[in-house]
């Protein structure tokens, strides 16, 4: 390959230092306005109040936008920032980055947790985040050299952004050489990022067996366009010296000792329990078929005999076998299964021969089932379009699955979507979709906007109910929800639809507490959970963890602990890690105090952006209970059931009408008295806001946080 | 064709004479031999690699290789020390040691085979 003409637009030169206990102790600011390159301190406030992680780009964020910060102003910013555990060799599931933007889906910061070796390497190159700000007046990218300590801004001439060709041209392009292309890691997106909000970043990794870039995602809110509109193709991270001492922890023997605990029991007991390294997270489908969870026909039904099409077994055929598919070195649990040698029938890259990564449950489910498509090749290649053109398979199958809904319903037709059969299963269609959507025309742009878009779209153009977009539109706040039914989940409709950045299940997943297993029956214990869970994962976006180690593998004796959910010995594990690589004091109580300053700070950042209220805070019917008679009538037994039983009302003698009716103002009420127990567990007042007290208690009490509470108090 | 350290603990007396040697061998002092020998209340136990590979599918880093007499060996500056060969061992024969960051295994050398005064422990050529 040739290499392309890149033109020097700014450099800036740092000195190399080691890592300190986890730390470096500076960020890195990037202006593309001014192409203003500079090293920024860490303070002992950051860390103290902060972390890490999330906690830093939140912080930077917070001190690089205004109020009225829009997602596509210049000073709207992207920042990925990876944690004081981030880049450990030693315990499974420690090279996650954190990105974070003022989202243009949602408005307010958008949160996700990604793979990858960028995190790690830029982290060894010198810095605990990266702050992005301003817009380049032509295409660039940027480069962090961790060998020599230069960052760099080129001139971006590169034809190809779709991800799975720029991220290996870079990689050949920057890698010292052929041997070293593990060492070169590259950010970017794709071209529908250009033209639609529902859009992610891809992070990769050289797989050194089957020598391709593989993709993880930062997948939701649209982080793929932000990065676009400021003109950026790629960033790329050259670092050569990795070893297992590199984040220079005060107790390696400990670290060493504890992460080879659990990769030994990952080696006994992945087999028995959730297959991760033979199927990763689509292991999951047949499970949540079996248990009326999986998503069907837009979030209606949670299970269909067809659905068997799509079922582990299936995707297993797919997936190369017995490689160490983990996204960062170390991770033994191996979950990011790709299928080789893929060869699409449709788009730019038909009749190539590509490797797709995943899917993975959720995109098995979004681009699956919950728009019928049961054919797993199908399924494979829309992911892999997704992947490429920069597309969150997320937000794209709950669009699809509204499109699809909609077209059911006459509210769309042919006519209306350029000539696309959005028949539900029509692969065809959702292929041509992503393609516009690349392309940046069509039927594909509207789409793109996502459902809260499209459902005042419908409303004004065709003269849709707006009832009916509200009911069946799956979005709160302006994200789409990912993929579990949270109908017969009181808790978990609160997990999706409480969660601060909209409806994703990385805050808690509580369906099995709550629906199966009936261990949190009370408000007062689904408010503990929601107060629990979330502040606990949340640890991990502050630390540059992932959360699958934590409880897709668990312990041969965890039933019999006495908090199986919260997986003791895996949580006892974090504890032992945190102290051996920070030395700094760290217990169970400790962790959830991390996590609660800065998810309150974060609370308050979605207020002070306009948003975090309690009518923020409010699920669409459809994931509350049945919208349609037909939902109804397919769950009769159950419906009527809960009647009887929990709404004391004798059904016999009413009509479907009535008693859905009566269904639903019982299902909305619980919903309201649950959101009431969890923001008094959480420290807030009805209307969401935490209190001063609060606030103080927890020591996150900043005068400029103070200052946007009291606007609201 | 494999090389590897072939065991007869019914031979062995636990005169730890094969871990001393190694140990010196490869880092100049006792304690980290890539041999144990372990007495208990059934026996004597001797570990050390047979040379089975589970340990080289595992390697993110491809940092474990098989020569052609089927030993494998660690490569020690492709090594980033995450220790899944350790974890992966069937038999626990990859072993790490707090002051010594790539994990070690025994290379089918034969030195121990030398000091051992019962013929315990013998390299064999199987082809298979």
């Amino acid at each position: 390959m040739n290499k392309l003409e890149r033109k020097l637009l700014a450099e800036f030169k740092y000195d190399l230092k080691p890592v300190d206990k986890g730390y470096n102790r500076r960020t890195l600011y990037i202006n593309l306005d001014t192409y203003e390159i500079k090293s920024k301190p860490v303070t002992d406030m950051m860390i103290d109040k902060f972390v890490g992680g999330k906690g830093f780009d939140l912080y930077l964020m917070w001190h690089g936008v205004k109020d009225s910060t829009q997602w596509n102003d210049p000073e709207n910013e992207i920042c990925i920032s990876f944690g004081p555990l981030c880049g450990n060799t030693n315990y499974p599931g420690s090279g996650k980055s954190i990105v974070t933007t003022i989202s243009p889906l949602t408005g307010i910061p958008v949160d996700c947790n990604v793979g990858g070796h960028f995190g790690p390497y830029s982290k060894f190159s010198g810095w605990d985040a990266i702050e992005v700000q301003g817009k380049a007046a032509e295409e660039v990218i940027v480069h962090i050299d961790g060998d020599e300590g230069y960052v760099r801004i080129y001139t971006a001439p590169d034809q190809e952004i779709n991800s799975h060709i720029i991220a290996e041209r870079l990689i050949q392009e920057f890698a010292d050489s052929e041997d070293k292309y593990q060492n070169v890691s590259v950010v970017s997106s794709g071209t529908a990022a250009d033209h639609v909000n529902i859009s992610c970043l891809n992070f990769s990794f050289w797989d050194k067996r089957r020598k391709v870039a593989r993709l993880k995602q930062a997948g939701r809110g649209g982080t793929g366009r932000v990065f676009r509109d400021k003109k950026v193709k790629a960033m790329v991270v050259k670092y050569s010296g990795l070893a297992g001492d590199t984040n220079n922890a005060v107790d390696l023997d400990t670290l060493q000792q504890t992460g080879i605990k659990l990769h030994k029991e990952i080696e006994k007991g992945d087999s028995s329990q959730c297959h991760m390294r033979e199927i990763g997270t689509a292991h999951l489908m047949e499970i949540m078929n079996d248990y009326d969870l999986l998503p069907i026909r837009n979030f209606k039904y949670g299970q269909m005999p067809e659905a068997i099409g799509l079922a582990s077994w299936e995707f297993k055929k797919l997936f190369t076998q017995g490689m160490p598919d983990g996204c960062w070195f170390g991770c033994s649990l191996s979950c990011c299964k790709a299928v080789d040698d893929f060869v699409p029938r449709s788009g730019p890259y038909q009749g190539h021969k590509v490797c797709v990564d995943g899917p993975e449950y959720e995109t098995a489910a979004g681009c699956g089932s919950n728009i019928c498509i049961f054919d797993p090749k199908d399924v494979v290649e829309l992911n892999f379009y997704c992947d490429t053109y920069g597309i969150d398979t997320i937000s794209f199958g709950t669009s699809v699955a509204f499109v699809m809904e909609c077209y059911e319903y006459g509210i769309l037709n042919k006519e209306r979507t350029g000539g696309l059969d959005f028949t539900w299963g029509n692969a065809d269609a959702a292929l041509e979709l992503i393609h516009q959507m690349a392309r940046g025309e069509g039927f594909g742009m509207i789409v793109g906007q996502g459902v809260r878009k499209m459902k005042a779209l419908f409303v004004e153009l065709y003269g849709a109910d707006p009832k009916l977009m509200h009911d069946i539109g799956m979005e709160a706040k302006g994200l789409e929800y990912s993929q579990y039914l949270s109908k017969e989940s009181l808790a978990q409709q609160g997990g999706y639809t409480l969660a601060l950045k909209g409806p994703q299940h990385d805050e808690a997943w509580l369906i099995f507490m709550d629906m199966v297993n009936n261990l949190i029956p009370t408000f007062e214990d689904k408010a503990e959970a929601l107060h629990y869970f979330p502040m606990f994962r949340t640890w991990f976006g502050l630390q540059g963890l992932c959360k699958l180690p934590w409880n897709d593998i668990e312990p041969d004796d965890n039933a019999s602990t006495d908090e199986p959910a919260k997986v003791p010995e895996h949580v006892q594990n974090y504890v032992d890690i945190y102290k051996a690589i920070t030395g700094k004091p760290m217990d169970k109580k400790l962790m959830i105090s991390q996590s609660e300053r800065v998810y309150n700070f974060q609370k308050v950042f979605c207020m002070r952006m306009g948003k975090g209220r309690r009518i923020d805070d409010i699920p669409p019917y459809r994931a509350v209970g049945p919208v349609t008679e037909e939902e109804y009538l397919s769950r009769i037994e159950r419906y009527d059931g809960h009647l009887r039983d929990k709404v004391g009302i004798d059904p016999s003698g009413m009509n479907t009408a009535q008693k859905m009716q009566a269904l639903r103002e019982y299902r909305e009420n619980q919903y309201q008295q649950l959101v009431d127990s969890v923001y008094k567990r959480k420290g807030w007042t009805p209307e969401g806001v935490p209190t001063l007290e609060h606030l103080s208690s927890i020591g996150m009490d900043l005068p400029e946080v103070l200052e946007v509470v009291k606007r609201y108090l | 064709m494999k090389k590897y350290l072939k065991t007869f603990p019914e031979l062995c007396i636990a005169c730890h004479t094969c871990e001393s040697v190694c140990s010196n061998l490869y880092f100049k002092q006792e304690g980290k031999s890539c041999i144990v020998i372990t007495e208990n209340t059934d026996g004597i136990e001797i570990n050390a690699c047979n040379q089975c590979q589970a340990c080289v599918k595992v390697c993110p880093t491809q940092a474990l290789s098989v020569t052609p007499q089927g030993v494998v060996m660690v490569n020690k500056s492709l090594c980033i020390h995450c220790y899944m060969c350790v974890a992966a061992c069937p038999t626990q024969s990859f072993f790490r040691h707090a002051e010594n960051l790539p994990p070690f295994k025994c290379i089918a050398c034969g030195a121990c085979t030398k000091s051992c005064p019962t013929g315990a422990i013998k390299i064999v050529q199987d082809k298979e």
